[in-house]
Formats: C-alpha cells, sequence, structure tokens
C-alpha cells in the first residue's frame, strides 16, 4: 500500500506547522491575550473564544487525529502515541479505584482503549477486559498499591510496561519512523530514570524494574551505572548513540528532555522529501505534538510571567 | 507452418511488447501522480492546471509505444489489409530487438517520470510560483524516453 494521496495532503498540513520565526513573535508579545490573539492570526482559531491553555491544546490534538483519521484507513498504526495515554488511564483508574474516589477529568483522551473499559477492568478485577500488554502489568501495579500501599512501585510497574508496550509496537509497525520513535521514546526514558535513580541512590532491585529493554542500549551496563553514581552513567551514555545526551543531562532534566526532542524531530526531517510512504504523516504527528508542547510551554511562561530568555531556553526545534 | 511464420511472430511479439511495457509503465506513472494530484486538488483546487501537467507527462511513453507499435506493424504488413510480408526468423527477430528499447526503456522511464512527478507535486503545494521548475524534474526523464523511441524508429525503418 502507498500513502501517495495521504502524503500530498500532508504537505499541505505541513504549511500551517509553526516556524522557529513564528515563536520568535510569540515569544516576543507582551501578554499572554497578545499569544493567543497572534495564534488565532495563525489559524488555531479555537484561541479566540478558549482562554484555558489546555483546552486550546485538546481542541488542536482533537483536529490532528480526526486528520489523521481521515487520511489513513487503519489508525491502528498510529497506536504507539496511544500507549502513553492507555496507561496514564491505567494509572487513574487503579487510583481511583484504590482510593474509591470519584475525580472528574482524570481521563486522557485519544487512547487505544477506552478509558471506561480500563477503569471496569480495574474496578471488577477483571484484567481479562484489557489487552495482554496492559493486563499483568495493571494486576502487579492494583496489587501493589492497595495491598502494599506503595505509590511508586504502582507507578515503576506502569510505566515500565507503557514503555515495553511502545518498544513493542514500534518493532511490529513495518515503517523506519515509528520504529525509530519507539525506540527513541524508550530509550530516553530509561536515561532520565537511570539518570533520577543513579542521583537519589536507589538500590540495584528498584532500577532494573524500572528499566526497559531496548537496542540502542544496554540495559544491564546502564542499570549497573545507575547504582554507582550520575557521573557513571553519563560516562555509559558518551559510549552509546546518544553521547551528546550526557552533555545535556549534566546541565539540567529539562534540558536533557529538550534534547531528547530534537534528536526525534531533526532524525525525522528527511520525512519530508519521502512521497509515498507512512513516514511523512508519522513525521507529521509527532512535529504537531512537539509544536503543541512548545506552545503550551511559551503560554505557561507568559501566564506566569516568566522571563523571555527562560522560556526560550525551553524551546525545541521545530519540523518545518 | 510455425516455423514458416516465425518470422512474423517475433516481429509481432516486438510491437506488442513495445506497446505493453509502455503502456504499463505510463499508467502505473499516471495512476501514482494522479493519486498525489488527487491530494493536492483536495485542499488546493486553484493548483488543478500545474498538477494536471505533472500527472499526464508519464503518459507520454505509453504513446511512443504505441507509435513504435504502429510503425513496425505497418512495415510487416498486417496494418492496412495489404498483403503480410513473408519474413525470415532473422528479419523478425530484428524487428523483435528494434521494438526492445522502446518497450523497457518506455515502462521503467514512465514508472520513475511518475515518481518524479508525484514529488514535484510537493513544490507546487508549498511553492505554487516555482511549478515552472517542479515541471522540469519530471520532463528531465523524459529525455530517456525519447532517445529510446528515435532508436527503435530507426532501427525499424533500417531493416
Amino acid at each position: 500500500m502507498d500513502y501517495i494521496f495521504a502524503v500530498a495532503r500532508i504537505r499541505y498540513k505541513e504549511m500551517s506547522l509553526l516556524t522557529s520565526q513564528f515563536l520568535e513573535r510569540l515569544i516576543a508579545c507582551e501578554t499572554y491575550k497578545e499569544c493567543l490573539s497572534l495564534l488565532n492570526e495563525k489559524g488555531w482559531t479555537e484561541a479566540e473564544s478558549n482562554k484555558d491553555i489546555n483546552a486550546l491544546l485538546q481542541a488542536q490534538r482533537d483536529q490532528t487525529w480526526a486528520y489523521i483519521a481521515e487520511l489513513v484507513d487503519d489508525t491502528s498504526k498510529f497506536d504507539v502515541f496511544k500507549y502513553a495515554n492507555d496507561f496514564h488511564n491505567l494509572k487513574a483508574a487503579i487510583k481511583l479505584a484504590c482510593t474509591n474516589v470519584e475525580v472528574e477529568n482524570v481521563f486522557n483522551y485519544h487512547s487505544s482503549i477506552s478509558p471506561d473499559v480500563i477503569y471496569q477492568a480495574v474496578k471488577q478485577q477483571d484484567y481479562s477486559l484489557l489487552p495482554e500488554y496492559m493486563a499483568s502489568a495493571a494486576q502487579k501495579a492494583y496489587d501493589e498499591l492497595s495491598i502494599n500501599k506503595d505509590g511508586q512501585m504502582c507507578d515503576v510497574i506502569i510505566d515500565k510496561a507503557a514503555l515495553e508496550a511502545i518498544l513493542k509496537a514500534g518493532g511490529e509497525a513495518d515503517d523506519e519512523v515509528i520504529a525509530f520513535y519507539a525506540e527513541t521514546t524508550v530509550a530516553c526514558a530509561d536515561i532520565k530514570i537511570a539518570a533520577r535513580c543513579a542521583k537519589m541512590s536507589k538500590p540495584a532491585s528498584f532500577i532494573t524494574q524500572a528499566l526497559a529493554e531496548c537496542n540502542t542500549l544496554n540495559i544491564a551496563e546502564l542499570s549497573s551505572a545507575a547504582t554507582k553514581s550520575f557521573d557513571d552513567v553519563c560516562a555509559y551514555l558518551s559510549t552509546t548513540i546518544y553521547s551528546e545526551a550526557a552533555n545535556a543531562l549534566r546541565s539540567s532534566f529539562s534540558e536533557f528532555e529538550c534534547w531528547c526532542d530534537n534528536y526525534i524531530i531533526e532524525r525525522i526531517r528527511e520525512q519530508k522529501y519521502n512521497s509515498d510512504t507512512l513516514g511523512p504523516i508519522v513525521a507529521y504527528m509527532i512535529a504537531k505534538e512537539n509544536e503543541i508542547k512548545v506552545v503550551k510551554i511559551i503560554l505557561s511562561g507568559k501566564l506566569n510571567e516568566l522571563k523571555t530568555e527562560s522560556i526560550r531556553e525551553r524551546l525545541r526545534q521545530m519540523y518545518v | 507452418m510455425f516455423v514458416e511464420n516465425l518470422g512474423i511472430v517475433l516481429a509481432l511479439t516486438g510491437a506488442v511488447l513495445s506497446a505493453l511495457l509502455a503502456g504499463i509503465g505510463s499508467a502505473i506513472g499516471v495512476s501514482r501522480a494522479g493519486k498525489a494530484a488527487a491530494g493536492v486538488c483536495t485542499d488546493q483546487p486553484e493548483q488543478f492546471a500545474k498538477v494536471l501537467i505533472l500527472q499526464l507527462l508519464p503518459g507520454t511513453q505509453g504513446i511512443y509505444g504505441l507509435l513504435v507499435a504502429f510503425i513496425a506493424l505497418s512495415r510487416i504488413g498486417l496494418l492496412g489489409g495489404g498483403e503480410i510480408a513473408a519474413l525470415t526468423i532473422s528479419e523478425g527477430i530484428l524487428y523483435l530487438l528494434a521494438c526492445l528499447p522502446m518497450a523497457f526503456v518506455g515502462y521503467f522511464s514512465a514508472v520513475a517520470q511518475g515518481n518524479t512527478s508525484v514529488a514535484s507535486m510537493a513544490i507546487v503545494v508549498k511553492q505554487p510560483t516555482q511549478a515552472g521548475k517542479a515541471m522540469i524534474f519530471p520532463a528531465m526523464v523524459e529525455t530517456y524516453a525519447i532517445l529510446a523511441l528515435l532508436i527503435s524508429i530507426l532501427v525499424v525503418n533500417a531493416i
């Protein structure tokens, strides 16, 4: 199957993605209201009536998913982007079930499994309602929270299952951009976990439980480095393809997160010249999510009256 | 009986391959470019004329293949209702070989030109004022189809 029609449409859609020059103009705005007005001019029409950041960004996500559904017959190819929401919903469902409270708006949209199904499965302890990659982790995480009252371990189990599901989906995808995205997402998450564990002097058993296997990192070596020190984690990274990440990690975690996003964007840019595979559509999806993240950083900065320079430090590279 | 007619069979095979392969190549090329053109027109219907030209470019190989087939058929007397020429096996092989450049170059250049047209659609989408340049890239592929057409016609006429 080719995606010639869909890619031709994506080329047009790429023109509405925000550029670095536009972001500079957005940062230069004096107030949050001015930012909304500028975004409205750029086609974020909901910015005019929507003053809430989350609602505004959610509207952008809704539009992107609706557009992808229009272009691709089988949206299950994009499940790799939904797993983070699935496992977030699982965490929320377990916490709701264990605390026996009703809280609204805790679930994320755009998931591969309905949040209601996840909640029912956890509430009724019927994990057969969940897909295989989630069922076992759901049960373990629920037991950890309900019996041992260990919220951190509950999160660790779910986060690891999410990373494993993403990596598996990437491996099974017949698209190199999805595979690259999945691998990099898991590797970056592992690096962050290892660095945090090293800084907090977590025991080896905890680190091993938290790290998920991936192809570009040797988890045994990373885990061993994390049990020693933060410098050992950086030293190990310098021997891998993520050697540049070590410098960013030494600066701060937010700089490392910025490096991860830039690393992905830099490597998917070649999809702008690919005309007949799923790659450019996946790349657009990643670029749009990156754009939403950047707009959130700027708008939050403006709302909290952060200095322009400190907002600029957090900016990511743009796809176009 | 078969050996007696083998010359004409070989010559006919050449003519058929010329029309067949070049035609298939053009159909694939035009179809691929057409899908991209439809994608462009979905959001930018005003670009219809520009993308239509890009879509049509890979269609020429099919016409060249047909032209070579017509000339070959005419030379061996299968067109016009006249008497069919009595061809030796050697002459039949010569006609077959004469048609092969158009058949194979026609097929591959049409598919390649279709892919180049698809890529050029991105220029029309993002830089509509540069559409003229966008047309040059797939047009370059046409050179080799024309060279094949030329050699096929020259050889068919030389037999």
